[in-house]
């Protein structure tokens, strides 16, 4: 990782000029460390998100009920890594690398959202990850569209779309499930109580109690604070429970005419700090699964350097006529 | 298959049923590759492979006297009506086993597809035409991988070498061929497996001598894929593709 010397002071004053007339922090603009340092923390735990999301619905891939569903879970769980690697490589704009990014994923020194610790139990729950988890993450990636971090935002651009799709999916997933039969409407209401209060927690701790939102908003990172954006996604969540036929898992739902808001009940944030501290139902098991296919394949990559050295040091020796290209770079010529 | 059954049918069936099979065997790997390029590259070539299945059971649902739809033959059907080659559903293994595996298939499917987009049933040169190219660029990726891993490392080269000697016994049952294989190449709307097999020899001899492996000297294969005699493996893909459908009869996903 590189850190940035002490700040000119005019190196100052263009950056919170930048932030000032809304313009983008690009990655060649001098920036105080504290800020890199907040952007490498949240790209990374972004884009470690996106990665271990993989977990809870791949792992319904081969169990899906129709050849559809299943090429369309196939293609959203693809996305995700697509979406894993664009956050990379913003991240690497920072000056940090992806085997660092890794590591300190393995070793549980950065963090992924909480929400995938917790298991897919049943092909509902695909449909509510899409409705439910995907649409808390697009409430909070399109304010993100417009963050101040010029690489972040731009990738969120696209994210965004695709979010968008997935979202759809997951919503057209439990229309079918409740249009179906009296199993499929039961298996939809308890993935919706199971997901609702986690998806909620999924915008992060009461403003009140977070450390990060004011100095976030200060820089332009964040845009809205949690509280708003939990409060958008209940407003936006309800009236689709409702058109599904399906009950919110909260006694304490009402519509606030004078708000022009739902109320809603209390977060039981007990219950997130654990999950947060490793104590989730899934915690261990993401982070051993992850380490696991990263341990087992890392023959796979020594032979992908080995071979690529070798490569280079025959084209240096004999004009490289013998020369072979790894998978990776897909030029490999086979005659047909 | 009974003798009334249309040869088309059949043949549709078993090609889509090579695809779905794989597909179902890629599906597995998703999230667990050695670096997230290779979740992503496996996740597109099972979408490929799902995507392939699905136009030929669209097509033989078309011309099948019960009506069946994609999710009737992929879900409805037993392991004994299965009739993939035996290559498709041998388990993945460790990374050297799934390319060797998927290059076996790249160099079957690209001539075959070739031959295919030339058939005289234009729905079928449609579907093989669009496959064609997917079936090269899989061809490129595990050929490049197949020599990267026999050149690469001692320990990546003998894996290699064991999953050629491992999967090497299921390669002759994809050109096997019966009366279905014989009336349709006949009539030009399919090749006679058998006219694929020299260019199947020349690509996998090819990236193998480039990859500084060697085919066993055991000559034995493993026949039988093509009238649902599988190895005991497609018996336990079946159950976990098929649960969740199985369990809610009728019912729409």
């Amino acid at each position: 990782m590189t850190t940035t010397e002490q700040p000119p002071t005019d190196s100052m004053r263009r950056f919170d000029e930048l932030l000032r007339a809304d313009e983008k922090i690009e990655p060649r603009d001098w920036m105080p460390d504290e800020y890199r340092k907040t952007m490498i923390r949240q790209i990374a735990q972004h884009a470690h998100s996106e990665v271990i999301g993989q977990q809870p619905e791949g792992n319904w891939i081969t169990r899906a009920p129709s050849l559809r569903r299943k090429a369309i879970l196939m293609a959203k769980v693809q996305d995700e890594a697509g979406h894993g690697l664009y956050l990379y490589a913003a991240a690497e704009t920072l000056g940090i690398s992806r085997d660092e990014l890794n590591q300190l994923l393995h070793t549980g020194r950065q963090k992924y959202s909480s929400i995938f610790n917790y298991p897919t139990l049943s092909w509902a729950d695909i449909g509510a990850i899409g409705w439910l988890v995907d649409g808390a993450a697009i409430t909070n990636q399109v304010m993100l569209t417009r963050t101040s971090y010029g690489p972040y935002a731009r990738a969120m651009v696209r994210i965004c779309k695709e979010e968008s799709f997935h979202q759809r999916q997951g919503f057209e997933i439990m229309v079918t499930l409740t249009r179906g039969t009296d199993e499929q409407k039961a298996m939809a209401q308890d993935a919706l109580d199971r997901w609702w209060w986690p998806s909620l927690a999924m915008f992060g701790p009461p403003d009140a109690d977070s450390t990060h939102t004011e100095q976030s908003m200060a820089w332009k990172i964040k845009l809205e604070t949690n509280d708003e954006l939990r409060q958008k996604f209940v407003d936006m969540t309800v009236p689709q429970a409702d058109h599904l036929g399906l009950r919110i898992p909260d006694p304490d739902l009402v519509w606030n005419e004078e708000r022009g808001h739902y109320d809603f009940g209390e977060i039981d944030w007990d219950d997130f700090w654990q999950v947060v501290k490793g104590n989730g139902p899934c915690n261990r098991e993401r982070i051993a699964s992850k380490v696991r296919a990263w341990n087992d394949g890392a023959w796979v990559r020594e032979a992908a350097a080995a071979h690529a050295e070798r490569q280079r040091r025959r084209a240096a020796g004999n004009g490289g006529s013998n020369g072979r290209s790894s998978g990776r770079d897909r030029d490999t010529e086979v005659r047909r | 298959m009974g003798s009334d059954v249309d040869p088309l049918l059949t043949y549709l069936l078993r090609l889509a049923d090579d695809n779905l099979v794989l597909a179902q065997r890629l599906g597995e790997l998703i999230a667990g590759m050695p670096d997230l390029e290779e979740d992503i590259a496996v996740a597109n070539v099972a979408l490929d492979h799902l995507g392939q299945a699905r136009n030929l059971y669209a097509y033989a649902g078309q011309i099948d006297p019960a009506g069946r739809d994609e999710d009737d033959f992929a879900m409805g059907r037993s392991e004994r009506e299965f009739l993939n080659a035996v290559l498709v559903e041998q388990p993945n293994g460790d990374f050297a086993v799934t390319m060797v595996r998927q290059l076996f298939v790249d160099a079957y499917q690209v001539p075959l597809y070739e031959a295919l987009s030339e058939s005289t049933d234009e729905q079928l040169a449609a579907i093989a035409a669009k496959a064609v190219k997917e079936a090269r660029y899989h061809l490129d990726r595990s050929a490049g991988w197949v020599v990267t891993l026999g050149d690469g490392t001692g320990e990546s080269h003998h894996r290699a070498q064991a999953a050629v000697d491992e999967l090497w016994q299921f390669t002759a049952d994809l050109f096997t061929a019966d009366r279905v294989e014989d009336e349709l190449s006949s009539r030009g709307v399919v090749p006679d497996p058998a006219s694929l097999r020299p260019r199947f020899d020349g690509m996998v001899g090819e990236v193998l001598a480039a990859a500084n492996l060697t085919v066993p000297s055991d000559p034995y294969q493993r026949l039988g894929g093509r009238t649902g005699f599988h190895t005991a493996h497609l018996g336990h893909l079946l159950p976990e593709l098929q649960w969740l459908h199985r369990a809610h009869p009728g019912a729409e996903w």
